[in-house]
């Protein structure tokens, strides 16, 4: 998370430096995608729930589901979140929601149907460590970050066709350099910008198996779900790239290939790999 | 002149350090009293099920008379206790009773079939998992605290600022005894 910080600090110093606007346009580019991003922080739980469908879960009909929720909201020390239900075979579960006072916790009707009572009560754990632990707060202000990352390093392409660096110009020849090191940089900082977010979400994923663990002192149930949820090959229809992070396994069911440069790009760890974890706990 | 000044800081940078204790360890106490009064919320329900569950039973096996005062027995003296320790006893007394009346049940076919038992059965191994719960943030925010309070620099003070060690909501060790189980 500092490396990410320090990397956009990086950037815009570079920017600054060769556009010869300084930093004054950097702000615009902050602002723009803090924009964007304060929109979904507040409303992304009604967007994220109104976009896949959701209808809100029922303690009769959806009793395990609703209850285990309870449950680990108060073995967490939060109150229960708002339930939901997404009609649909494939089995996923996700949480959104800026705060524990306004989380929702979503799963599909699938999940509900083929995982036991301990099974979803891991899921269900694994949800709330996302909530409990402030992870959505933290993906917001990653994505308003590489958010940042992208708009600067488009400004400044831009910038450079319209001679944007007239500052530079009277200045000795060593900003000729300085000037391809930054147009590479530029080019490549949106790919590492989005690395790093994909890197902190999968690293956020194997701490919430370890804060289901946690809560419900049980990492077998979550690894028995795990198992369950990757032999299920459903893709599920309710999810975007906006969203896939947000849920307990990769809703696309990509092969998830050990090729580490393929594996950057993932949302999630590879299954196996969080099912050892758990096991070694 | 440049002493006094000195000491004078110290003495604030105490008295600013006390502060921050004492409002630290209130804060702490107060999430044990929240925590505990949902254990205390769960306790209760358990126990209003109990009559729902006993009244079932009954019209199915009238005469195990003496599981049914056992069980009543049990949870009056749950909804009498005081404090955590006498609670938790009283807890594991009632869940003992109970698992006899569960094991009553199964020699009864149509009562294990009916609808009524079967949501009350679920209702109360929920609400133990409830207890379970509540019991495990409880211990959790006990633990916090008395740590706080045990560790030095704040253990010094602690006691004269009148904080004292809480207890967990467990059984004591020695009335923990294994479970047997009769194959008779």
């Amino acid at each position: 998370m500092a490396g990410f910080v320090a990397f956009v600090i990086l950037i815009m110093y570079v920017t600054g430096e060769l556009s010869g606007y300084g930093t004054s346009f950097i702000w615009i580019g902050v602002f723009i995608s803090l924009a964007s991003c304060i929109g979904s922080y507040y409303f992304g739980d009604q967007i994220v729930i109104a976009m896949s469908g959701a209808r809100k879960a029922d303690r009769k009909k959806e009793f395990d589901f609703f209850t285990v929720s309870e449950n680990i909201a108060i073995a967490a020390g939060i109150p229960k979140p708002a339930l939901y239900v997404i009609d649909d075979t494939a089995m996923n579960a996700f949480a959104t929601g800026r705060d524990p006072e306004h989380a929702v916790v979503c799963a599909t009707s699938g999940i509900l149907e083929r995982l036991d009572r301990r099974e979803l009560e891991a899921v269900v754990a694994h949800e709330i460590s996302h909530i409990k632990y402030y992870d959505i707060r933290l993906m917001v202000v990653v994505a308003v970050l590489a958010g940042t990352i992208a708009f600067v390093s488009d400004m400044f392409m831009r910038s450079l066709w319209f001679g944007g660096n007239r500052r530079n110009r009277d200045r000795d020849d060593n900003s000729g350099i300085f000037l391809i090191i930054g147009i590479v940089l530029m080019i490549a900082s949106p790919f590492i910008a989005t690395i790093i977010q994909l890197a902190i979400s999968r690293n956020r994923e194997f701490l919430a198996d370890a804060g289901s663990a946690e809560l419900t002192r049980n990492p077998d149930a979550l690894v028995r779900a795990l198992q369950k949820i990757s032999k299920d090959t459903e893709v599920l229809e309710a999810a975007t790239n906006a969203t896939a992070h947000l849920f307990i396994a990769n809703p696309f069911k990509g092969k998830s290939s050990h090729a580490w440069f393929a594996s950057l790009f993932d949302t999630h760890p590879p299954i196996d790999e969080r099912i050892r974890a758990l096991k070694a706990m | 002149m440049m002493f006094g000044y000195i000491f004078l800081g110290l003495l604030l940078l105490l008295g600013l350090y006390l502060w921050s204790l004492y409002n630290g360890l209130i804060t702490k106490k107060l999430h044990i009293d929240e925590s505990w009064s949902q254990i205390d919320v769960q306790l209760k329900r358990r126990s209003d099920l109990i009559p729902n569950l006993v009244e079932t039973v009954k019209g199915y096996a009238k005469h195990e008379k003496t599981v049914f005062a056992d069980v009543s027995k049990a949870r009056t003296q749950l909804m009498g206790a005081g404090n955590p320790m006498e609670k938790a006893k009283a807890n594991d007394a009632l869940s003992g009773a109970l698992s006899r009346l569960m094991a009553i049940a199964e020699n009864y076919p149509k009562l294990e079939a009916s609808t009524g038992f079967v949501q009350l059965q679920k209702e109360l191994s929920d609400t133990e998992d409830k207890v379970a719960y509540a019991r495990q943030y409880y211990n959790a925010t006990v633990m916090e605290f008395n740590v706080a309070i045990s560790v030095f620099p704040g253990s010094v003070f602690a006691s004269n600022l009148g904080f004292t060690k809480k207890e967990f909501f467990e059984a004591e060790p020695s009335e923990r005894k294994s479970v047997k189980v009769d194959f008779s």
